[in-house]
């Protein structure tokens, strides 16, 4: 076994163990940081695949930014196990149908016939050369080859973000803000009035 | 006897011998860094108590100079308490979370043209990954701690540090497209050759984001409502006691001194000095960059002395309508005169 398999194999268990974490510890906290770690994981096998600029942006955007307002939720609200487990029996049959369906779709996607080695062999045929940094090429390919479907993932992101803007923010009147321009204009004069008065006899 | 030592060194299997290469490098990195937070904590007091006219601390050793020392001993030796109703295990590895992105960036971070631990392509995006990490430790311990004060200062520290994170990112953008590359390396290479080559100069506002969002990232004064003592305390650490509190503290001071790495190495051209002629080329690379981290590092410490705490909401305000607008308009700017104006020179390097 050379040193790189033993170090995808770490990973992979490490990876394995904590996504079943995930699904079955009770706490939600800890649940969400065995995600955490799976992510770190998942990562480090990219890495192994020299694909370092996906491996640094999952930590990037999930480890970094998604989770920590994920678990900023989860922290927050106080889950009651009792209730969750209820009617558990009562749900397996289609849960169960439901995740059979979809590991034998996962299987006909990236099944042995899709990721053997021949196959990876003619696709590695057009993998940018070892000196050209990985993220120089997916840049290229992402802003040149695929600049349409790429501007348009990120125009369908920009709708979403300012519609659940939109659907979620209520102007509310009766709430009072601070509006820091009005504060900075403010003149003395404004605020505070001098008046002259003569001064009263000491009694 | 040194060829005995040559020959125990090529008996051994090549495997070992890089590791035990790296082992020695990071040592040669991680000793030097963990001595500097320690006198870094020193100057600290120092630097406050004399802009405050106070001498500071003076008692321990020749002028206060084995303060630190003292601190670390006493810190070691303290009690560590696990209050009641908190998680245990999240609780001890809290401080561990908090360190250890605060360690793992170095890797990457280049200190002169030759001596740089790994040299990867993708530079800038390790340490942006490996930095957003940190704030785990933070969230974490809070949560741990069973404790209100705590609870919130982590909280407030999430928020915090997801604004500002989208700022720093996007002020890492423009030195991105002005140097043309990811690897520290070559950034700072880019800007060999006098001051007015540095990046900072056409990349003045993202510079100033950067620092800005760097001390918000940090958690320094005035972005420490985290830890706001008037409010709640010591906000996320204040369960922590002895050893596991000093590892909060090592995490805190060697981030302060990374994002201060950094920000030498992206804008203020890493090792290079500021005029390309004699009595300036006398001092070597690395005493130039050091000399550059320094000088931030007090900015950061005259920050701390001269502004009060800002307020919650002052803080997202800053962040999300006033830094990250900025980067915005800069980047926006800089790709409008890259390819379409003649001044293109201004930003390329």
């Amino acid at each position: 076994m050379t040193f790189e398999s033993a170090v995808f194999y770490f990973f992979s268990v490490v990876l394995l163990g904590s996504a079943a974490m995930v699904v079955t510890i009770r706490n939600p906290v800890k649940s969400a940081l065995f995600l955490v770690l799976a992510f770190v994981s998942a990562a480090c096998i990219w890495m192994l695949l020299k694909a370092e600029f996906l491996a640094i942006v999952l930590v990037l955007v999930y480890v970094g930014a998604v989770m920590v307002l994920f678990l900023f939720v989860v922290m927050m609200i106080d889950v009651n196990l009792a209730v969750l487990r209820q009617g558990f029996g009562e749900y397996l049959p289609i849960g169960g149908l439901v995740a059979v369906l979809m590991v034998m779709e996962i299987a006909l996607a990236v099944g042995p016939r899709q990721l053997a080695p021949t196959r990876i062999a003619a696709a590695a045929v057009h993998a940018p050369a070892a000196h050209v940094s990985n993220t120089r090429a997916l840049g290229l390919l992402l802003y040149t080859t695929y600049v349409y479907p790429f501007e348009i993932a990120a125009a369908i992101l920009l709708v979403a973000i300012i519609a659940a803007i939109a659907l979620t923010m209520r102007r509310r009147p009766d709430t009072k803000y601070q509006d820091p321009a009005r504060q900075v204009e403010v003149q003395a004069r404004d605020r505070m009035r001098l008046v002259k008065m003569p001064a009263e006899p000491k009694t | 006897m040194m060829e005995g030592l040559a020959a125990l060194w090529g008996s051994i299997p090549a495997w070992s011998q890089v590791l035990l290469w790296d082992l020695a490098k990071i040592v040669a990195i991680v000793v030097p860094l963990m001595l500097s937070v320690a006198y870094l904590t020193f100057v600290e007091r120092k630097v406050i108590g004399y802009m405050q006219v106070r001498i500071g601390p003076n008692r321990v050793g020749p002028r206060g100079w084995l303060q630190p020392i003292a601190d670390g001993l006493k810190l070691l030796l303290k009690e560590i308490i696990v209050p009641a109703g908190a998680n245990k295990g999240l609780f001890i590895v809290a401080p561990v979370l908090a360190l250890m992105p605060a360690l793992v960036a170095w890797a990457v971070v280049p200190f002169t043209s030759t001596l740089v631990l790994a040299n990867v392509n993708a530079g800038l995006l390790f340490v942006l990954a490996v930095t957003s990490m940190g704030v785990y430790g933070v969230v974490v311990a809070g949560w741990a701690s069973n404790s209100k004060y705590a609870f919130l200062g982590s909280l407030r520290s999430a928020a915090q540090i997801v604004a500002y994170e989208i700022a720093m990112g996007f002020a890492l953008v423009g030195v991105l497209m002005a140097a043309g590359t990811l690897n520290l390396r070559k950034i700072a290479l880019a800007q060999a050759g006098g001051f007015w080559h540095w990046l900072f100069l056409p990349l003045f506002p993202l510079f100033l984001v950067y620092f800005i969002a760097g001390v918000a990232e940090t958690n320094r004064a005035p972005f420490d409502v985290a830890e706001g003592e008037s409010e709640i305390v010591a906000g996320f650490h204040v369960e922590y006691s002895g050893m596991t509190f000093a590892l909060f503290f090592l995490a805190e001071y060697a981030n302060m001194i990374l994002v201060s790495a950094l920000t030498a190495v992206l804008f203020l051209g890493g090792w290079f000095p500021p005029f390309d002629f004699a009595p300036f080329t006398w001092i070597p690379p690395l005493g130039w960059f050091l000399l550059k981290v320094a000088v931030i590092l007090f900015l950061y410490l005259w920050l701390r002395a001269t502004f009060p705490r800002y307020r919650y909401d002052q803080i997202m305000r800053l962040g999300w309508k006033v830094l990250i607008p900025v980067t915005l308009v800069w980047i926006g700017v800089m790709g409008f005169v890259m390819f379409f104006t003649p001044w293109a020179f201004v930003f390329y390097r």
